[in-house]
Parts: C-alpha cells; structure tokens; sequence
C-alpha cells in the first residue's frame, strides 16, 4: 500500500476507533452494564460514576505504560545482562558499567555532558534573560523577540547545517564563505580555523547551536515572567533612587527566581538529551562525543545492548533528581 | 531599567543598538543558507554570501570555444576562432579588464587587441565577443584561457530547488523524503490530541482514587529521556510483528508525546470556569456529553498549542525516525536523515545542502510565523504556574 494511502488510513482507524472507543465504551456502561433504571437505577449510577474515569484513562495509561513506564525497567534489566553467542543473555551483575567507565570514549562524553549541562542552560538562560529585558519597552521589541525565539521552529539536523556553513573554512588563498572564518581574518586572525576539529573548543561550537535554539524558549517566558511583576516594587526603587542595574538584579531577579530555575531545569533536560546536533555535525570525532551519541553508537553501530543500556541509565540517573523536584512541586501545587 | 530609559537619548539608543546587535546575531546563520539556496554553486565558493546581495568585483577564468571544432580557416595558413566568451546569454556584468595569464590580470582593456607573440591575437570586446587569431600551430589543441575582471550584479537562481524537489533523475532529491515526513507527522500530531483529551478530562474534572497519583506519574514521564525506550520498544515491535515502519514511528511519536498532551491540556481544563461544568451536569449532562459539548470546544486554544508542539517535534526528529521507521531499503527516509546523509556525502556542494536544509526547515517556519500565538501561549501554560 502506498505510504500516503496508509497514513490516511491510520488517520481513518485511529481517530475512528478512538472515537469509537470512547463512545462505545460510555454507551455500554450507562445502557447494559449499570443501566440507570430498574430496581438498582441509584447504585448502578454511582458505580458507573466510579468506573467511567478508568474508561477515559485507559488508552493513555496504557501508551504510557508501554512506551514511557516498562522501557525504564526493561533498560535497566538490559543493563545487566550481555548478549551470549547464539543470541541468549546472560546476567552479568555491573560488568557493563564497569567495563563502560573504563572506556575513554564514555569518560570523554561523560565530561562533554557535563560541559554542556554547565554552559549551555546558563548561557541560554543568561541571554533568554537579556533579550526579554532589553525587548521589552522597545517599539519593536515583538518582531524582534519573534526573531530570537524563530530557531525554536527549527530542527536540530537543519542548525546544523546552518553552523557548517558558518564555521565553514576554506584555504587561506581563496575567498572565505564561512562568517566566522571571514570575521576571524577580517580582525587579524592568522589563517582559518576549522572550528570543530579544535579539541575542547569545539564543544562550545557546538553549544552554541543549541544554546541559539534554546535562547528563544527562555526569553518568551522569562518576557512573561517580567511582565507579572508588580509595577509598585518597581516604581518604589526608582523613588528609593535605585539605579538600573539595582533594579534589575535586586528587584526583578528576585521576583521571577522561580521562573529562571524552571527555566533552567527545562533546558538542562534538553541538553542532556542532545543527539542530533552532534550526530550531524562531528558525530563524536574530534572529543566532542556526548552521552546520548555515545548510546546511539554502542545500541546501533558496535551492536551491544548491554552497554548502550547502561550508558542509557547514566542518562536517566542524570535526570532523575529534576525528575524528583519537578513530582515534588507537582505535588506541592496541588494540597 | 526601563522605566529610567525612556528619559536618556542615549540610553535608548544603546538600547536599540544591543536590540539590533541581538537580532543580527541569531538572524544572520539562518539568512546566511536561506541567501545560499539562491545561489549556484560557482558563486557560492567564490564568494560569501554576505556579498551575494550587493555587485561583486570577480575574476571570471573562461576558455574560448575548443580550436578544433570552432576554428576557421581564413586561408593562407590563417586560422580564427570566433564568438562570444560568455557563450549565448548576454552578459548582465560590466568588464573592467582582461588577461591571457593568471600573473597580469586585467593587463588589457575591454576592445583591445593582444599579442601572444609570434603573431598569435586575442581581441576581446567589453560585450564578451572574442576574435583568436593565428596560424594552424597556434590554434590548436586546447582553447585559448582568459581571465576577466568583471562587476557582476546580484545574481540568484531558483535552479537548485528545481534540482532538489522536482529533478527526476535526481536520486538524493527531497521530494520522496518530504512526502515521508508529512506521512509521519501528519497521524502522529492527530492521534495523541485524542487520547491525551479524554485522559486530560478525567485528571481535571473526575473525582477517584488514584488521582493526584496518576498526575504526579505524568509529571515525571514529561522527563524521562526517550534514549531509554529505544531497544526495549524496538524488540517489542520486533516480537509483534510492527517492525520498523510507519505503524512503529506513529505509535512511538503517541506514547512519547502523550505526557506534555496530557498535561498541558489537564493545566488548561482545569482553569476552565467550574460553573459550566457543575451547571451541566445539574441539567442531566452526563461526562461524556459535557466532555463533546463543553470542554473540547473550549479547549481549542491548548489543543492548537499541543498540537503546533508535536507538529514541530515530530517534523524535526531524527532519532525515533532512525530507530523505528528506516529500515535498510532506504524507500521510508524522512528528511533530517536525508540532510544527513548529504552531510556525508555532499559535505562541499554547499547549494544542495543549504537548499534541501531549507525545503525541510520552510514548513516548520511557516507554522511558526502563522501560529506563533498559540506556542507562545503553550510554552507558559506548560512550565510558568
């Protein structure tokens, strides 16, 4: 069948039979299974009352359970165990996890990650912060946040082609068509660099494709964030004859502090995660191999379960303490 | 701060520096392969795409028509070749000068006539038209080179989107990989707004056990990285027979996209007025009536933001794509793995890349503009309380 053809057909099923299921699955509850007449018409209401949210949540809970909830324990259960000849497993206890931190190769993502968790939330954050600030009371601050928060619509794959020609460098005796590399020797630099084989530095060319994504999505809610403070705090400082700076840092900081951790748990998540940006542009060459790439080569290119669940399991280990504060809040809102 | 600078001139005018400072930087890479997809490849290595927009000053290297097809014999042991240099569209530059070697360029004056020595000429006239004289020793072999210093004005193309999208013979083209994509996004965008809706009801509006629970669950699903369900999922399809395919990548695109649904939208429904709600129901709605009637026409504005979401998520991912849709035929590539692909492949051609980058950046960006309302509205619902 023809790919479009399936996908309108799915389109048909799915939606269908999700419609489908939800009215049919009400039908039968209120008609035959506790029909709300008879003798019993008050506690068969009642009972259906109780079982009806069970028949709202069940495709969801079950999505979730199978592709969010079992993949946690299934990887876990893999990271313990090593592919035998024959395609049998044996347990092997932490072997994956200590043979894994003696490889250079994770050590080196391991360290990465642990760069990219440093800078990149900051740095987004950071500039998130500026660009609301300085946008705010501008004439033409819309268009212009509309242009900082755009690379949020863009693909990880498509910056990375966009930073290539960016960081493009072509021999010293003929035009450069790589800003950097023209900008570089335009204020003295010797000879062009190419910027993503430099070890080290080239971890931050590559943060810095992320951190120009992720600058938009901290400006849009930290503009919100600014725009709720009170007015009155404000206008008390300037009569206090506070200057600028003190306003921003002593006054407005302050107020949206939980705005910024939010923030910055949010884009800490996304860096962890951060794949394509490397797969695309060094794929791990030249030390700048991270966590999630490191995965992806173990699970889909060396072929070792075992190890790319453990590796796997770092990712989740990193993330679990935001993990934990973001159910605690949840839960904190809700009493 | 803003409020003292409305007073200062010249605080506002650093201000709107900063602000234009700002603005040029996160512009500039993406104007950068947006002017690129225009241009052929020659000018694309020739020159910066920064000064694609303005007249360039180039050396253009041009050989003559080959002497033993186009030579003429004058008689007398007289051998031309004649025609013009830029072959048979008008030249839209204007020639400062023009050379026969590489180390005197622009040594002679468009119309000029120079001699190559041993009675050899070239005349070369500001309209490109050339005249190569000399005897049957001299044209012969291969065609005489030239260099011209010429200003050319802006000049851009829409060959490569010709090439990328519609060339048939083109076998790394778009096209098909467009049409993946669209095929992947379109169900995986639909399906879990549906689910995710009558969940999101029931933990806003449904009174049971379990409930602060289940939302507690959902708050930290939205965190758990997708690297973890790779193998475990791929081997579940595997065992049931999905495989990689379509059937895989629009199941995996609804379990991981269901957490934000459902709680961006349980956020939403539960600020929704309860006086509508309770109202119904003392007319005799049931839940599933107030559901249809009530909350699903009200919700729009959080289905739109989820659904531009997962629109953007599921248009712009590679890893669930690699994992489980592409299978080694290749028939099912969507178009980040075609991108990167031509990374490999393609590393210099950079009017390919820049134009196949921008087909599959173009529709997210359209979305973006034309919705941007709604994402916005989205992004504070889902992570500003």
């Amino acid at each position: 069948m023809h790919p479009a053809l399936l996908g309108l057909v799915t389109i048909i099923v799915g939606v269908g039979g999700c419609v489908g299921y939800f009215y049919g699955a009400n039908v039968f509850l209120d008609k035959v299974l506790f029909p709300a007449k008879g003798p019993n018409a008050g506690r068969n209401i009642n009972r259906a009352n109780m079982i009806r949210p069970w028949v709202f949540l069940f495709p969801a809970l079950v999505a979730l359970g199978l592709y969010l909830a079992y993949p946690v324990f299934a990887t876990l259960r893999l990271s313990f165990l090593e592919r035998l000849p024959g395609n049998e497993y044996a347990f092997v206890g932490f072997e994956n996890y200590t043979k894994m931190f003696a490889e250079a190769k994770f050590n080196e993502a391991m360290w990465n990650n642990v760069l990219w968790l440093i800078v990149v939330p900051a740095a987004a954050t950071g500039f998130g912060l500026l660009a609301a600030q300085l946008t705010d009371r501008l004439s033409w601050g819309n268009i212009a946040k509309s242009i900082v928060f755009m690379p949020m619509a863009i693909s990880f794959v498509g910056a990375a082609v966009i930073f290539k020609l960016v960081y493009e460098a072509r021999p010293e005796d003929v035009a450069q068509i790589g800003i950097l590399n023209h900008l570089y020797l335009l204020f003295g630099g010797a000879e062009p660099q190419q910027w993503l084989q430099i070890p080290f530095w080239n971890n931050f060319f590559l943060m810095i494709v992320l951190i120009w994504i992720q600058t938009g999505f901290a400006m849009v809610i930290l503009s919100a964030a600014l725009r709720g403070i009170p007015e009155e705090t404000v206008e008390a400082a300037i009569i206090d004859g506070a200057n600028p700076f003190q306003i921003f840092f002593k006054i407005k900081i302050p107020q949206i502090m939980s705005t910024i951790v939010v923030v910055w748990t949010t884009i800490t998540i996304a860096t962890l995660k951060v794949f394509d940006i490397v797969f695309a542009m060094t794929n791990g060459q030249w030390q700048t191999q991270v966590l999630a790439n490191y995965m992806y080569d173990k699970l889909f290119v060396a072929d070792d379960r075992g190890m790319g669940s453990a590796a796997a399991m770092i990712i989740m280990l990193m993330v679990m303490p935001i993990l934990i504060w973001n159910v605690y809040n949840a839960r904190k809102e809700m009493r | 701060m803003d409020a003292i600078a409305g007073r200062k001139p010249i605080v506002v005018w650093a201000l709107n520096i900063s602000v234009v400072l700002l603005v040029m930087l996160w512009l500039f890479p993406t104007l950068g392969l947006f002017v690129s997809s225009f241009r052929t490849g020659d000018q694309i290595t020739a020159s910066g795409w920064w000064s694609a927009m303005f007249p360039a000053e180039q050396t253009l290297q041009i050989r003559a028509a080959d002497p033993d097809d186009a030579r003429v014999d004058l008689g007398n042991g007289v051998f031309v070749v004649e025609g013009n240099i830029f072959g048979d569209e008008p030249f839209a530059g204007e020639m400062s000068g023009w050379s026969t070697s590489s180390r005197t360029l622009g040594a002679n004056a468009p119309g000029e006539t120079f001699d190559l020595g041993d009675g050899e000429t070239f005349t070369l006239n500001a309209d490109g038209t050339y005249v190569w004289q000399g005897n049957d020793d001299q044209i012969s072999g291969r065609a005489q080179r030239v260099f011209i210093d010429a200003t050319t004005p802006p000049d851009f193309t829409l060959n490569n989107y010709a090439f990328v999208l519609f060339d048939e013979d083109n076998s790394e083209g778009m096209a098909k990989a467009f049409f993946n994509t669209l095929t992947v996004v379109i169900p995986a965008t639909i399906i879990p707004i549906l689910i995710a809706a009558f969940a999101a009801y029931a933990l806003a509006w449904m009174d049971f056990p379990g409930r602060a629970l289940l939302i507690a669950a959902v708050v930290g699903l939205l965190v758990v990285p997708l690297q973890l369900a790779l193998i475990p999922l791929l081997s579940l399809h595997n065992a049931i027979g999905i495989g990689k395919g379509y059937l895989g990548v629009w199941l995996a695109h609804t379990g991981f996209g269901l957490p934000l649904a459902i709680y961006l939208l349980r956020n939403y429904m539960v600020g929704l007025p309860r006086d509508i709600i309770e109202n119904a129901k003392v007319d005799g709605a049931t839940d599933f009536q107030i559901f249809t009637k009530i909350i699903l026409p009200l919700s729009f504005p959080a289905l739109a933001s989820f659904a531009i979401f997962q629109f953007l998520w599921t248009w712009n991912d590679l890893l669930v794509a690699l994992v489980f849709l592409i299978d080694a035929s290749g028939q099912t590539t969507v178009m980040t793995k075609q991108i990167v692909e031509l990374l490999g492949t393609r590393g210099g051609d950079w009017e390919i890349l820049a134009t196949s980058a921008f087909v599959s950046i173009a529709v997210p960006l359209a979305v973006f503009f034309a919705m941007q309302k709604y994402l916005v509205r989205g992004l504070l619902a889902g992570s500003v309380k």
